[in-house]
């Protein structure tokens, strides 16, 4: 279910890095926990990020929900399909639903995040 | 099985646009007695504008019954119980309405001078004078129209105030328990918002907040009691947290119908709250509002409240607009004065004692429903509720069956929903707030209507999951309304 060349947060963000950019999305359990998506908002590309604050949001039947950055650094490209189609974040979330690439500027942060077993038993023992 | 149905009239009722046709109307001149003018002759054509395409001609009637059905349509506290939780939809009284309608006061006009206004001057000096004996605090702004707006005059006010010793400073605190309003007003007043965890039990975690309070917060915004109805018994040492790092307490006063004559948030630490007169005051709610929202503030920050404020010149009441440090005015003219008239007219009605008996029964009637339904749904958080109570949708989601479902349901046994979902912190809410205005064979037929939905539950479940069946339209389609609004109707 959740790929083990994945990173995850607590806040159910993953990143797969790749030659120094990081693609980040939201897991399935927590589209999952959100419903229905019909909004996604996303920055600009160029903007400056920082681990563990806001990136954007992410809106549903249900709420408006922050995204939470796993990694550091700049904004080089948003998924440009979300716009019009925010309901591939329910369908596919770990692939075509991807969010944003971000450039980063501390790959030191990686070991902060969790392993995909990690993020497993963590979501399990929050149920 | 069900005991309460309201009816729903059926008819099926076309949009106005839809009835129209050419010629019709429902209003009548009299005949021109002057010459006839071209508009765009004595205006400009510019200034003239042109028939709006499709614009609906009805007749008196036809647009007296479409209206009339269509309010057949709604639910309301004249109805039954409204049991939606954080809402307090208390019964409205008559008598507010009879006050509200005195001729001096429906027809005051903003701009009547001053000698002609000792009247409706002296119904907002007494309010104020009511709200800041209620809440234990010193001084209290009625211009703010709604909960959300006093938070962001109550924010801007200590932004005001920190900015005279020194710093704004950075950022506000709020519960992850908040109502999604407070971080909303921290980030429209230019803060940063950090959210700080709560214990297992619900209630504010102060070793959380003693790590997060250093010298960049500005503010806790805290909800008391807290939403899930459970009273923050620690709020004196986090508002002396606070005080030591220089740092202000919020009271969202959201919940003060668990408080009202029985505790004083001035008296715990509050430096700054709102009072929501919709909820606790028995004025009406949303469309039928406006709302009102005013603020109450501790001495310290009394100088920076907006203006004008009321002040006795000769023993007149008069409007002091010069007061160098307010933070200027957050409302035209004085507040939304018909609800002010309201308000003040429950508080009279009920006079102190009154205050304290409908907080009484409002948290008995809410721990009343919790004993009752207990057995039935999952109490995620234990910890003894106030004036309302927090069940979640566990067992029930074994079965397929969530919160939604079950609150669509409760439509079938004529109750209007209670709030789903929220709070965030507990999976699956069912927030129910019974207010005091029910007694108890209300009580009993909601709490018998949900013990019969949690067994429809596991006997039928599909009864419940294609709930409402009794209404006019069943589900709507909110993901499309919500991916594909369609705001207006247009002409085919």
């Amino acid at each position: 279910m959740y790929p083990e060349n994945f990173r995850y947060t607590k806040e159910h963000e993953w990143v797969l890095v790749e030659g120094g950019i990081g693609t980040i999305g939201i897991t399935d359990h927590a589209q999952q926990e959100l419903g229905d998506i019909v909004y996604v908002d996303l920055p600009k590309p160029g903007t400056r990020v920082e681990q563990g604050r806001s990136l954007g949001s992410v809106e549903s039947v249900k709420a408006v929900s922050d995204i939470y950055s796993p990694v550091s650094g700049e904004v080089a490209e948003i998924n440009p399909i979300l716009a019009d189609a925010p309901e591939k974040l329910n369908e596919d979330p770990h692939g075509a639903a991807w969010l944003v690439k971000i450039k980063l500027s501390a790959p030191g942060e990686l070991p902060d995040l969790m392993s995909a077993a990690d993020y497993q038993s963590y979501i399990g023992a929050e149920k | 099985m069900i005991k309460k149905v309201r009816s729903h009239p059926s008819q099926n009722e076309a949009l106005l646009f839809e009835r129209s046709s050419p010629g019709k109307g429902a209003w009548q001149l009299p005949e021109l007695d002057v010459p006839a003018v071209d508009a765009s002759v004595a205006l400009g054509a510019a200034n003239v504008r042109a028939e709006i395409p499709g614009f609906p001609e009805v007749s008196e009637v036809e647009a007296i019954r479409h209206f009339t059905r269509l309010s057949t349509w709604n639910y309301a506290i004249d109805h039954g119980m409204y049991p939606l939780g954080s809402c307090t939809m208390k019964y409205n009284p008559r008598i507010n309405e009879l006050v509200a309608r005195i001729e001096g006061l429906a027809w005051a006009h903003p701009y009547q001078p001053e000698a002609l206004a000792q009247g409706a001057m002296e119904v907002m000096a007494r309010l104020e004078a009511a709200l800041a004996e209620i809440t234990g605090m010193d001084a209290v702004t009625l211009q703010p129209s709604a909960g959300a707006q006093g938070e962001l005059t109550g924010i801007l006010l200590i932004r005001a105030l920190l900015e005279k010793r020194g710093s704004p400073r950075r950022k506000i605190l709020i519960p992850d328990s908040a109502h999604g309003t407070n971080p909303a007003t921290a980030a429209i007043a230019g803060y940063v918002v950090e959210n700080v965890k709560s214990t297992d039990t619900g209630v504010l975690d102060l070793e959380a907040l003693a790590r997060a309070a250093d010298g960049d917060v500005a503010a806790l915004m805290v909800t008391n009691p807290n939403t899930l109805g459970v009273f923050e018994e620690n709020i004196v040492q986090a508002a002396e947290i606070l005080h030591a790092k220089g740092a202000m307490l919020y009271m969202d006063g959201a919940n003060m119908n668990a408080l009202v004559g029985i505790a004083r948030p001035g008296d715990f630490g509050v430096d700054v709250m709102h009072l929501n007169l919709h909820k606790t005051f028995s004025t009406p709610h949303g469309g039928g509002g406006p709302g009102a929202g005013p603020v109450a503030v501790k001495k310290a920050l009394e100088p920076f409240l907006p203006t004008p404020r009321l002040k006795r010149v000769r023993g007149k009441w008069a409007w002091d607009f010069k007061r160098k440090r307010s933070i200027g005015r957050v409302r035209a003219f004085y507040g939304n004065f018909g609800v002010l008239v309201r308000a003040l007219a429950y508080i009279l009605a009920h006079g102190g004692p009154g205050l304290r008996n409908a907080t009484v029964d409002a948290v008995l009637n809410a721990v009343y429903i919790r004993k009752q339904l207990e057995p039935y749904f999952d109490l995620p958080y234990p910890a003894p509720n106030m004036h309302e109570v927090v069940f979640s949708d566990e067992r029930q989601a074994k079965l397929g069956v969530r919160t939604g479902d079950l609150a669509k349901r409760l439509i079938d046994y004529g109750f209007h929903p209670y709030t789903v979902s929220f709070p965030m912190i507990v999976h699956g809410a069912l927030m129910i707030e019974p207010t005091e205005t029910e007694g108890k064979l209300e009580l009993d037929q909601f709490i018998d209507a949900m013990i019969s939905i949690a067994k429809e539950v596991e006997t039928d479940p599909e009864l419940v999951k294609q709930a409402p069946h009794s209404t006019r339209t069943s589900r709507v389609d909110e993901v499309a309304a919500a991916r594909k609004p369609v705001l207006r109707w247009k002409p085919a």
